[in-house]
């Protein structure tokens, strides 16, 4: 440690210290006792050796790991009771990692057994900078103002806050690739009057006499496209708008809302599968209460009192989608949603 | 009595005798062995109809039972009374033998108490047994059958129809009963199940039944053949070998995450004790 680091004893009366007696005298450094190795020659011979071998083990596995890495085949397995695991990346990780713990393990106790062990003291000193040295910064750096003419030549000075000010424009201007606004597409999806309800992955339309109480379909409309690399993005946001619950329900236990009274078919409901909280799709549905729960965040709908939220965070009931029957017997939309489906946005508040 | 009185005709007696103190009670007799003779004549001959096995297997599942299951369901599995703090099992009327047997072969029937969800166990009855409960609920009103072997045998089950049944689960079961099948919270105490080791034919009737809060997956609208698929993805799930040795609850990063946490800290603080620690010393001696 250098001197000019130590604080200046007593330099000024400004900086003056309070002599506080203390509450507890230093009690100072307890009396140095040596380590075995410092003594014994022999033990410190041992360690020696200790820590060269695990530096010596260290580069065996890591040797080992690249060998393992071309011998061992990837699909190779080790059963080892019930352990089991790929024979590759057991033994890449299993070299790898002692090989790295042993490098530091073996640092650890070359510094506790070997290196230099004695306590020393190195005082703290004073955070503050001298008034010298004070007052040569704030001169320098008036004199920096001066010479560059900032205080002098406006022109220059405002054209550069100017400059600065704009600089994180173009910061603001790329949000534009976050997308096109939505416009009116957050109120529709490609339910309309007369699409089937068909099942989703099978695409089997559905007869109101398949379904029996209790029943549970998770459903898609029929005008659904094929999923096609180039319209994907398309196929995915109609999909995911568009997913259906259809349940069957005992008449008596069903509160039709006002106006509702033709949306069902014999105990037939179909509500939109999406969370009107933050758009997760939800059909945990138990047939004895009636209820659908999101995994999400808990909030619970009551199917048979026009889903109605009875607990959680969502703010609305899933939108129902009116029902009939076909020509031929299969369940169909009567309509569209009549209000936008899954979670709130901005203009709908 | 007076002669006069004995040579009336039958006719003129009773009509003499109808305002009489027993008339009353002798015509209800009258009345009660007529209907009871009628009802001797015209009613089936027990004896005689129930010679068939399976009429024999009905009566052992209706006498099985009045001791097993009628405190709850009632003496004619028309539903327990729902009194003040009582426990009423269901209606059992119209359910089908699929739903006795998946709840009487899981265990889960008879219940060992009412709570919010009735756990699978050892079962209690005999495979024979579960047949005549069966046949008996049946018996009452028409209901799903046991789906046969044919049904749910998945032996020769494709990769094709594996990964079909895989995008089938993933649809209609993991909302409750998670990815990996291995079950999930439901509210108010009650969860679905785990279906590993579950056997194939009762996860078909649970489909076909929709027990307790299962909702029902008819055979109209998820066909044999795609019960058949998922039940297949289930087992091929169930015979997935887990790296590293356990799969802790295949739940995903939460526990494993907790794992990690656990072990991996434990190990550091394990390490940074070492480092902290101070050796031992020579008391007394000086270095050489």
């Amino acid at each position: 440690m250098s001197e000019d680091n130590l604080p200046a004893v007593k330099a000024d009366e400004e900086h003056s210290q309070v002599q506080v007696a203390e509450p507890i005298p230093d009690p100072g450094l307890e009396p140095h006792e040596h380590r075995i190795t410092d003594i014994d020659p022999k033990a410190a011979d041992r360690v020696e050796r200790q820590i060269s071998a695990m530096f010596t083990l260290s580069t065996l596995l890591v040797l080992g790991a690249c060998v393992a890495y071309f011998v061992i085949p990837r699909d190779a397995e080790i059963v080892f009771g019930p352990l089991s695991g790929n024979a590759s990346n057991m033994t890449l990780g299993l070299s790898f990692g002692l090989a790295l713990f042993l490098i530091g393990a073996a640092a650890i106790q070359w510094a506790k057994k070997l290196m230099v062990d004695e306590e020393i003291i190195e005082e703290r000193h004073d955070g503050g900078a001298s008034p010298a040295q004070e007052t040569a910064t704030v001169e320098t750096w008036q004199q920096g103002v001066a010479e560059s003419g900032f205080g002098r030549r406006k022109l220059i000075r405002r054209s550069m806050l100017g400059a600065l000010g704009v600089i994180g424009l173009p910061a603001i201007v790329v949000l534009r690739d976050l997308g096109p606004l939505p416009g009116r597409s957050l109120y529709n999806t490609i339910w309309a009057k007369g699409i089937r309800v068909v099942n989703d992955v099978t695409a089997r339309p559905i007869k109101p006499s398949d379904m029996v109480i209790g029943q549970l379909v998770n459903a898609i409309p029929a005008n659904l496209p094929p999923l096609q690399e180039e319209s994907a993005v398309e196929y995915q946001n109609a999909r995911a708008k568009a997913a259906v619950i259809v349940v069957r329900i005992k008449p008596g236990e069903i509160r039709t809302k006002p106006g509702r009274e033709n949306w069902g078919i014999d105990g037939i409901l179909c509500y939109s599968k999406i969370c009107t909280h933050v758009g997760c799709p939800i059909s945990l549905y138990e047939q004895t209460t009636h209820h659908v729960l999101c995994p999400c965040h808990q909030s619970t709908f009551d199917l048979a009192d026009g889903a109605k939220v009875i607990f959680g965070p969502a703010a609305r009931p899933l939108p129902q989608l009116p029902l009939a029957v076909d020509a031929e017997g299969y369940l169909v939309a009567q309509s569209g949603f009549t209000e936008p489906v899954g979670p709130s946005f901005f203009e709908r508040g | 009595m007076s002669e006069k009185r004995l040579s009336l005709s039958p006719a003129r007696f009773l009509s003499a005798r109808r305002r009489h103190r027993s008339a009353g009670l002798v015509v209800l007799l009258f009345g009660l062995l007529a209907v009871g003779s009628a009802y001797a004549a015209f009613a089936p001959d027990n004896a005689v109809a129930d010679n068939s096995a399976q009429s024999q297997q009905i009566e052992e599942g209706k006498k099985l039972f009045a001791v097993g299951c009628a405190s709850c369901h009632g003496l004619n599995a028309e539903g327990g009374s729902n009194g003040e703090g009582k426990f009423a099992g269901p209606s059992l009327i119209g359910v089908g033998a699929a739903a006795v047997d998946f709840q009487v072969g899981t265990g889960r029937m008879p219940a060992m108490q009412p709570g919010a969800q009735i756990p699978r166990k050892t079962p209690a009855y005999t495979q024979e047994e579960i047949e005549a409960l069966a046949a008996y609920v049946a018996s009452l009103a028409p209901g799903p059958a046991v789906p046969g072997q044919e049904s749910y045998d998945v032996s020769k089950a494709t990769d094709d129809q594996v990964t079909r049944g895989g995008e089938l689960f993933r649809t209609n079961c993991t909302a409750c009963h998670n990815f990996a099948g291995r079950g999930g919270a439901l509210p108010n105490g009650k969860y679905a199940p785990s279906l590993m080791g579950v056997s194939e034919k009762h996860i078909y009737e649970a489909m076909l039944t929709g027990p307790q809060q299962m909702p029902v997956f008819s055979d109209q609208v998820m066909t044999p053949q795609d019960k058949r698929d998922i039940i297949a993805y289930l087992k091929a799930l169930q015979n997935q070998k887990d790296p590293g040795g356990f799969g802790l609850g295949r739940l995903g990063p939460v526990s494993e995450g907790l794992w990690g946490w656990l072990v991996g800290i434990g190990l550091l603080v394990c390490v940074a004790v070492w480092i902290g620690a101070k050796g031992v010393k020579a008391k007394g001696a000086k270095a050489e």
